[in-house]
């Protein structure tokens, strides 16, 4: 028998008995960090190959939500810190060891691009607007004013820098549109990084971890544009692009778990947890099988033209995406070197 | 990586100043209200105070260092001082906790019974709770005389409630520490060479080459000196062999672990007496000169062989032969040591008698890596007049009994405080001072039945425990980190003193033991036994006897005296008279045979258990003393309650769980009031169950220690007495497992 | 200048004085720790082996502490000694993911707290808390490049173990087994 205890009573918070410093709000920092990077991935991208008329969804529409979910993660962040009034400190240094520092830099950037990319479009996305009509017309009168053009919107910025940058600004989207795609996959692969730097966590320590959860943010950002496109043409790639996606994270999914079984004995208990242990009912059911095996049967048959809601396996991957992050960020805490 | 201002000075302050590390950051700025560092005091410029300490026994000297605040902020060892050596152990490091834990008694608490007919503690002014007292002594000693007032008592303060009721008229005075501690000890050793072994133990463990222990679990009780020379000796390669049903932590380290069956340990000593005769292996030339009765002991023993005790013990012949011969390798530096608590089976002062005469045979008595010749301090007598002599004392209570005890047997103040009890010396009123009788004394039944038949109860503590909670009169002492007390004149290689000095003001209304003393002292008459202002007075008067001062001492601390008498070991051939009736080491006791006693300890089979029951046992852990620590902030936060060590077997035989909580039930129907957790491992027989003694509080006050864990002492309600000494054996109690508390059981008032 | 600890398990009872001195020296508060013990068994009765260690922070080569804090409070001083600036931690508690030992905690007052080697004490000449109250003289402490140091000899001349070396860490603790 081996019995291994701490006899002198160490209970510090939060590290005993088992670790769990980290909550709910990384998760969902997570998560949303992951949906941000790949709505902004596919924007970017189908700018950059020039087929921004026809995926109006992807680049126009989708990407308001890209700078929501990165406040909303930043908020979700903020409330982890455990001494917040000093989070300024982030941005006191750059340490590229550091993903913490380097997702706290990389959001620094995406956000303000990601912005101005949805302000860009807000004359196309909101193109009649009476400014003398609802509170938010009037609250927006300090900074627009009416337009009478015939063509395009019927509003324009109130100031003319603005005017102007506005212009430039559509003018090079598609180099805009370079950075972003960089910044995006940067962000994508950071959410998963961020965890897998740990080396002291044996499950989050594989460097299978930045793709999948960069394929996972992708999968998930072109679920949320299947479900909100309605456009056939652009659902029909979408469904395409996601079942390919699923099929990739499937493939790595298992190959993480190889890799787990194959290395040290920390890392095979790290698998185990999954593999019979107390996370296996809530991921193989929650991620894999909800989250992946199903939406993707789901699009096949959408594909060969049945008839189903686009919500289902939207809303599938969407909540597979969200629980895959939450036991990632659960099951690693609990795993630990032995000696 | 980087390195920060204030960092950097101290690491230039060093005389090293290197920057190699710097990355410095793109705002090095601060917000000044944002600063919320601790900055650790200095040592060299913090104040410090001479203290000893309480939380246990060993009394180590240290110091007491205060912050830039006067708060007391940490203890540190006294590096001349011998019990520590400049270290101590985690309980007197964790000594703070006493001074800061806030459930502390605050003030004088008088017993007050409502129109209901309900009993109450309220609050009163010292003034009262002195008036009171003085009343009621003098009451009782018009009544039934003083005699008939007892006192229970431990620790460094209970000198001067001694002295009170030596003032008073009563020699009527126990402290637990014997009967339920170290008395069979004391007087085994006694008969045999002639001299107890008092504390700390004159054991030279520092140079012995083999050290046997039995039921000690050295490490676990961090009887601080004897740890310490016990690492230097296994840094020095000593083989130790280790008995115990219980895989311990010096089981661990020792070369021989011998998991005997419990109550069978006489049947080992013997055997290995047996072998060390027969083959001829004791130390022949110290035996011859210095020894009585070899020829009787080899023909006692002649039975006791390794085969025999093999069957009795279920330990293997071969292990019995060979650790019997590890020693006599070893002799004469080898120590059988003769442990501490040493209360168990009823026969102990028999079983301390073949320890004793183990040692006697191995030569260890008097020689280096053996036992070495303590000697101790001596400080003049504060002048004070003749006190009044009592008619009669405990040894009255029941004449003839226990005729070795040679100090105050705590039970038989309680036999004569009981309603059964028909003799003449009947005990009335008891003064209770810092130590809880509740936890300290086996049979809780009997203790609180005699304690409700006194007219009167006067507690005396730093800490609410079960025992204030019977009594009539409870008083705030304050801890010894806020108090004079006398100093320590404690046995050691030299002779030393150690001063006690507050350290800080007494929290709350708590006050020094000896102020309360001498306010009761000057009520009822006797003030002229405490003439003093201040209890400094006294120290520093006595300390200027012997060529020091106060002013000295409280630099200092301790102070190391040259030895006055003989060598530390004996001389090679030294002619000895030992305090025996023959002059000589008794391997044959005299004194035994002339009280009546086996003159040489002869093996008796105790009780077993049976079908479903396991031998309870107990002990310590190393961050508790008593049930006084269990509440203690610092102490808690290392060990908040006791677990019941089970072996894997019976565990998956009943079906258990680890860390699943269990209440108690003894062999005589007794429950425990809390459950305890299981801690399922291989370091235990599977006929016995053990847990650390001092938790399962059942008074509410104690914050940190209601509830937590069981209380041994609940569990030991058979209780066998030593004939010798009076001393009460509590190994002798079984108990099996309840998965839930029994509704019927019913609750002891 | 690489200060190091080893820890003699052979000596050591597992008392946790070290534990108890840390937090009195370094105000703990009640509850927290910067030290503890662990202890390891093994084997069937009656053939058993237990090992008994003091543990903190491990004072680390290759920090995965420091690589992970993102704003550079977790940082080496002089002599290898990992700290962590109070007040530019975040609390984010990357650190303490990246740990190993688990040798990091959360102070209530919200930054991350852990062993510091007492380097108030080393700058005085002194030794770490822990180490000088050992009652069992236990640990030394000392300057790992120094070969002629206490610590570098014992180290040299016992069987060692560091914890979880495959954690790739590079531990300044060494046990004596």
């Amino acid at each position: 028998m081996r019995e291994e205890l701490i006899t002198s009573g160490r209970m510090n918070l939060n590290i005993d008995p088992v670790l769990h410093i980290w909550h709910w709000q990384i998760p969902v920092y997570l998560f949303l960090g992951g949906l941000a990077a790949g709505l902004l991935f596919f924007a970017a991208y189908y700018t950059i190959i020039g087929k921004e008329k026809k995926f109006t969804t992807a680049v126009k529409f989708a990407p308001v939500l890209a700078p929501v979910a990165i406040i909303l993660g930043l908020i979700a962040l903020l409330l982890d810190l455990k001494h917040p009034a000093y989070f300024w400190q982030l941005y006191t240094t750059v340490h590229l060891e550091s993903p913490m520092s380097w997702g706290a830099w990389v959001l620094m950037f995406i956000m303000p691009i990601s912005m101005l990319w949805v302000a860009s479009y807000f004359k196309e996305i909101f193109p009649k607007f009476d400014i003398n009509q609802n509170i938010v017309g009037k609250m927006l009168k300090k900074v627009i004013v009416k337009n009478d053009n015939k063509e395009g919107a019927n509003w324009d910025w109130k100031f003319e820098i603005i005017r102007k940058f506005e212009i430039n600004f559509i003018k090079n989207r598609k180099p805009v549109a370079w950075v972003m795609l960089i910044l995006a996959v940067i962000l994508g692969v950071y959410t998963g990084i961020l965890l897998s730097a740990f080396n002291a966590r044996p499950l989050w320590n594989s460097s299978i971890l930045g793709p999948l959860f960069l394929t996972s943010g992708l999968s998930t950002a072109a679920a949320t544009i299947m479900w909100m496109s309605d456009n056939h043409e652009e659902k029909r790639t979408f469904s395409k692009i996601d079942l390919m996606l699923i099929v990739i994270e499937l493939f790595l999914i298992t190959h993480l778990f190889m890799g787990f079984l194959a290395g040290s004995e920390a890392k095979v208990q790290a698998a185990q947890y999954f593999l019979g242990g107390e996370f296996t009912v809530t991921f193989w059911i929650n991620v894999v099988i909800i989250g992946l095996i199903v939406p993707a049967i789901l699009e096949t048959l959408e594909l060969l033209k049945f008839k189903l809601p686009v919500m289902v396996p939207a809303a599938m991957i969407l909540w597979g995406g969200m629980i895959f992050r939450f036991i990632m960020v659960e099951a690693g805490q609990v795993t630990r070197f032995l000696y | 990586m980087k390195t920060n201002r204030r960092e950097f000075i101290k690491i230039s302050s060093m005389g090293m100043g290197a920057l190699a590390l710097a990355t410095t950051p793109v705002l090095g700025w601060v917000p000044g209200f944002l600063k919320d560092d601790y900055t650790n005091p200095d040592d060299s410029k913090a104040k410090r105070y001479a203290n000893y300490c309480e939380v246990c026994f060993w009394n180590c000297a240290g110091w007491v260092y205060t912050d830039e605040k006067d708060k007391i902020w940490k203890i540190i060892g006294n590096e001349d001082d011998p019990h520590s050596n400049g270290r101590f152990c985690p309980r007197g490091t964790g000594g703070v906790g006493m001074y800061n834990d806030n459930d502390r008694l605050k003030t004088p608490l008088k017993r007050v019974t409502d129109e209901s007919g309900k009993q109450t503690f309220v609050k009163i002014s010292w003034e009262e709770a002195f008036d009171t007292i003085a009343e009621k002594m003098t009451e009782i000693k018009d009544n039934y005389g003083s005699e008939s007032f007892a006192l229970f008592k431990h620790g460094s303060s209970g000198k001067h409630f001694a002295q009170l009721l030596k003032a008073y008229g009563s020699k009527n005075i126990a402290a637990p520490a014997y009967a339920q501690c170290k008395g069979p000890r004391e007087e085994a050793f006694k008969v045999t060479f002639g001299h107890p072994l008092h504390s700390p133990e004159p054991l030279d463990i520092r140079d012995t080459k083999c050290l046997v222990l039995i039921g000690s679990h050295l490490g676990e009780n961090m009887h601080n000196g004897q740890v310490q020379e016990m690492s230097e000796a296994i840094g020095k390669g000593v083989n130790i062999i280790t008995v115990d049903p219980r895989f311990s932590t010096v089981a661990s380290k020792s070369k021989f672990w011998l998991p005997i069956k419990p109550a069978t340990d006489l049947a080992l000593l013997l055997a290995w007496i047996h072998v060390i005769i027969n083959e001829e292996i004791y130390d022949q030339k110290y035996v011859e000169k210095y020894t009585f009765g070899l020829e009787s002991l080899k023909k006692h023993v002649e039975n006791y062989t390794p085969e025999w005790a093999a069957g009795i013990t279920t330990l293997s012949a071969q292990d019995i032969r060979d650790t019997a011969k590890e020693m006599a390798n070893a002799s004469p530096a080898v120590i059988v040591h003769p442990g501490r608590h040493v209360t168990w089976y009823g026969d102990d002062t028999q079983r301390l008698r073949a320890v004793a005469i183990l040692n006697a045979l191995l030569g260890s008595w008097g020689r280096r890596g053996g036992f070495f010749m303590p000697e101790k301090a001596k400080l003049p007598k504060y002048p004070e007049p003749k006190a009044p002599k009592p008619k009669w004392s405990w040894r009255d209570i029941s004449p003839g009994k226990y005729p070795l005890a040679g100090t105050g047997v705590t039970n038989l103040l309680i036999d004569a405080s009981h309603p059964d009890y028909e003799g003449d010396h009947k005990i009335k009123a008891w003064f209770i001072a810092g130590t809880n009788l509740i936890a300290s004394i086996p049979d809780i039944k009997r203790t609180l039945d005699a304690l409700n038949n006194q007219e009167f109860v006067v507690v005396v503590d730093t800490m609410p425990a079960e025992i204030t909670g019977y009594a009539d009169i409870v008083l705030p002492e304050c801890t010894y980190l806020e108090r004079y007390d006398s100093p320590r004149l404690a046995q050691h290689r030299e002779p030393n003193i150690a001063l006690r000095v507050p350290a800080a003001e007494p929290r709350f209304d708590s006050k020094p033991g000896w102020w309360i003393c001498k306010e009761i002292a000057t009520r009822i008459g006797k003030g002229d036994f405490f003439d003093y202002k201040d209890f400094s007075e006294v120290i520093d008067w006595q300390l200027k006897q012997v060529g020091t001062s106060l002013e000295e001492m409280k630099k200092i601390g301790v102070k190391k005296l040259n030895r006055k008498y003989d060598d530390l070991y004996f001389l090679e051939d030294e002619e000895i008279e030992f305090h025996t009736n023959t002059g000589k080491i008794e391997l044959y006791s005299t004194t035994m045979e002339a009280n009546g006693f086996d003159p040489m300890p002869k093996y008796t089979a105790h009780q077993e258990s049976s079908e479903g029951f396991y031998r309870l046992i107990y002990g310590r852990t190393p961050a508790h003393t008593f049930s006084r620590t269990t509440n203690n902030p610092n102490l808690t936060a290392l060990k908040a309650e006791n677990d019941l060590w089970v072996n894997p077997k019976v565990a998956s035989e009943w079906g258990f769980k680890n860390g699943q909580k269990l209440w108690l039930q003894n062999h005589q129907g007794k429950v425990s009031e809390f459950p305890i957790k299981i801690r399922i491992t291989e370091r235990i027989r599977w006929d016995s169950v053990f847990t650390a003694h001092g938790f399962g509080r059942t008074d509410k006050r104690l914050t940190r220690g209601y509830g937590r864990g069981i209380s041994d002492s609940e569990m030991v309600s058979d209780v066998k007495i030593d004939k010798e000494t009076g001393s009460t054996g509590m190994r002798n109690n079984f108990v099996t497992f309840l998965t839930e508390k029994p509704n019927t059981a019913k609750k002891e008032s | 200048m690489r200060y190091g600890m080893a820890i003699d398990t052979r000596k050591c009872v597992g008392c946790a004085d070290c534990v108890v001195a840390c937090q009195t020296e370094n105000n703990i508060p009640i509850g927290y720790t910067r030290d503890w013990i662990a202890e390891l068994n093994e084997g069937t009765y009656p053939n058993l082996h237990l090992e008994i260690r003091s543990e903190r922070c491990n004072h680390c080569e290759n920090t995965p502490c420091v690589r992970t804090c993102p704003t550079g409070a977790s940082h080496i001083i002089l002599g290898g000694i990992v700290k962590v600036t109070h007040e530019e931690c975040i609390g984010c508690g990357a650190c303490i993911q990246s740990c190993p030992y688990d040798a990091r905690y959360m102070h209530p007052d919200g930054y991350v707290d852990k062993c510091t080697f007492c380097d108030h004490r080393v700058a005085n000449g002194q030794e770490p808390a822990c180490v000088s109250v050992c009652p069992t003289h236990c640990m030394y402490f000392g300057d790992l490049d120094d070969p002629n140091s206490e610590v570098s000899k014992v180290v040299a001349a016992n069987k060692i173990k560091t914890l979880a070396p495959e954690a790739g860490t590079k531990p300044q603790i060494f046990y004596l087994v």
